[in-house]
């Protein structure tokens, strides 16, 4: 498995947000993590990242992370799509870009990745020169997509890629994930409140409940039974 | 006419000492997000290295250029030593700290150094120019601030580590997400800044003079450059130093009872103006934002 976690807690100063979390991703899997809104999902994704004290284990191809700094973390291949999508508003798309790539040095590459990410979002080849801040939602998280594999990640972190988006841009996003998916072979933890959208992104499950992971199943289970779907994912 | 272009010209002079402070002055808000108090001690103190060395019978360019370097030096640990333990300390206790710099660093030189007051060389000398409006060396300060405005422009737009320090200043915790180390950028913007606030010292001191207490005045007529041009925005902060200095000048000569003891005051209260209309300065950036 290339991230194994197992006996997760997680603080916010005297608050304990997740209580003894495990669960696992092997390469090139999608997986989701399904909840109420503080049921945890989010700090699981920014336990990874370094981003929230924790105490517990945390493996990324065997090695011990837990603890270990976000940068350190990012140059391990793991791309983290925040919550709020974390654009530079006042840089311009393409500056954007960039910087998901800042860890890198082949700077051929990077030319013909921006470009290739203009392929999968052509929006934004449209809107190269302007500042991100002037992007709508729907294309501000494309570009927050697009700068997470300009990494070239062997693990992409996503919290609500959802989030504000309509219904439309959502289906389209998610189309494109599942691509990028296919074609380059990364892996996917998703965090979703669209319970239904993920199910279908992912082929595994867990269901977070108050910082404890309550289910842990494949997805066409958790999608088809009916009263978990009524009791937890609200659909 | 005449007069009119002679105090332009005096304004200019004066005002390029301004915009080098000011442009260091900005370097280190764009790292750490507040001012530096110590920032003009930290330039008169690289000054007085400056003439420690030449003193000794280092020609004066390797003076300089060592000057610069170990000014660079001692900024990042200045950040790393004394700032970044006070980090996510209240915004009033970094300030405790800054002025501890201040007093350490001011005081240190006139122990070192005494507090008589020191002539300090320059290399472009004092001919007169264009029918003696300027000299030579104010000429040089002038085209040093532009040159250097220049290069941090190129620096900023143009190169990967640039732009790297654009993004660990505007977001810190995106820029950790994709693997800006936020803190060294922090500490080159220190480095940076102090090796800028050298080349202003070594600029400024030849106009008044070497001493430990030379940069106070200069310092708050640097803020007041770089808060009028705006503090995001290198290009606004000379500009702005340019015309503190310019209307300064101006404000002694042509209105009547403000001659020269009241002059810095009307400057100041002319950039209070302006900022209660452009709060972000003449050229500061707005964010434009959609959600």
């Amino acid at each position: 498995m290339m991230l194994e976690v197992s006996g997760l807690n997680a603080f916010y100063g005297q608050n304990q947000a997740l209580y003894d979390v495990g669960f696992s991703l092997g390469e090139g899997q999608v997986r989701t993590l399904l909840g109420a809104n503080g049921a945890g999902k989010t700090t699981v994704l920014r336990s990874i990242c370094g981003m929230v004290r924790v105490a517990g284990d945390i493996r990324f191809d065997g090695k011990s992370i837990a603890g270990w700094a976000t940068e350190d973390v990012v140059r391990l291949g793991v791309a983290h799509v925040p919550e709020g999508r974390g654009t530079f508003v006042r840089l311009t798309v393409e500056e954007n870009l960039q910087l998901g790539a800042i860890t890198r040095k082949d700077k051929r590459e990077i030319a013909a990745d921006i470009e290739h990410v203009y392929v999968n979002f052509p929006r934004l080849k449209e809107r190269r020169t302007q500042q991100a801040g002037t992007l709508s939602g729907g294309e501000q998280q494309m570009l927050a997509v697009g700068r997470a594999l300009m990494l070239r990640p062997r693990l992409l972190l996503l919290d609500e890629p959802s989030f504000g988006l309509a219904p439309l841009i959502v289906e389209e996003l998610f189309a494109i994930l599942r691509r990028i998916n296919e074609e380059t072979g990364v892996a996917m933890l998703v965090v979703e409140q669209n319970a239904a959208l993920a199910l279908e992104l992912a082929e595994h499950a867990y269901l977070l409940e108050t910082g404890r992971v309550v289910m842990d199943a494949p997805a066409d289970v958790v999608g088809a039974d009916e009263s978990i779907r009524r009791s937890y994912l609200g659909y | 006419m005449e007069l009119l272009l002679q105090q332009v010209m005096a304004g200019l002079a004066n005002g390029a000492i301004y915009a080098c402070m000011a442009l260091s002055v900005v370097m280190i808000f764009q790292a750490i997000d507040h001012l530096n108090f110590a920032q003009g001690e930290m330039a008169m103190f690289s000054t007085f290295i400056a003439w420690q060395l030449i003193a000794w019978g280092t020609p004066y360019w390797l003076a300089f250029a060592a000057s610069i370097v170990l000014s660079f030096v001692a900024g990042v640990l200045i950040d790393r030593v004394l700032f970044r333990p006070v980090q996510k300390a209240p915004i009033l206790s970094q300030l405790v700290a800054f002025i501890a710099l201040f007093s350490i660093l001011n005081s240190s030189a006139g122990q070192i150094w005494d507090y008589t007051i020191k002539t300090f060389p320059t290399p472009f000398g004092h001919t007169p120019l264009l029918g003696s409006l300027v000299d030579t060396h104010e000429a040089a300060m002038i085209g040093v601030t532009l040159l250097l405005l220049v290069l941090l422009y190129a620096f900023f737009r143009g190169t990967r580590l640039g732009l790297a320090m654009r993004a660990a200043a505007a977001n810190p915790e995106s820029a950790r997400l994709v693997g800006v180390r936020v803190g060294w950028m922090t500490a080159l913007g220190w480095g940076m800044a102090a090796a800028i606030g050298a080349v202003a010292g070594m600029l400024i001191a030849p106009v008044v003079f070497l001493e430990p207490n030379m940069m106070i005045g200069v310092l708050l007529y640097g803020f007041a450059g770089a808060v009028l041009g705006g503090l995001s925005s290198p290009a606004g902060a000379v500009i702005g130093g340019f015309a503190v200095g310019v209307l300064e000048n101006l404000a002694g000569t042509f209105i009547p009872y403000v001659g020269q003891e009241l002059k810095l005051s009307l400057a100041l209260i002319m950039i209070v103006i302006v900022l209660m209309f452009r709060p972000s300065g003449l050229f500061g950036r707005s964010v434009v934002s959609r959600v």
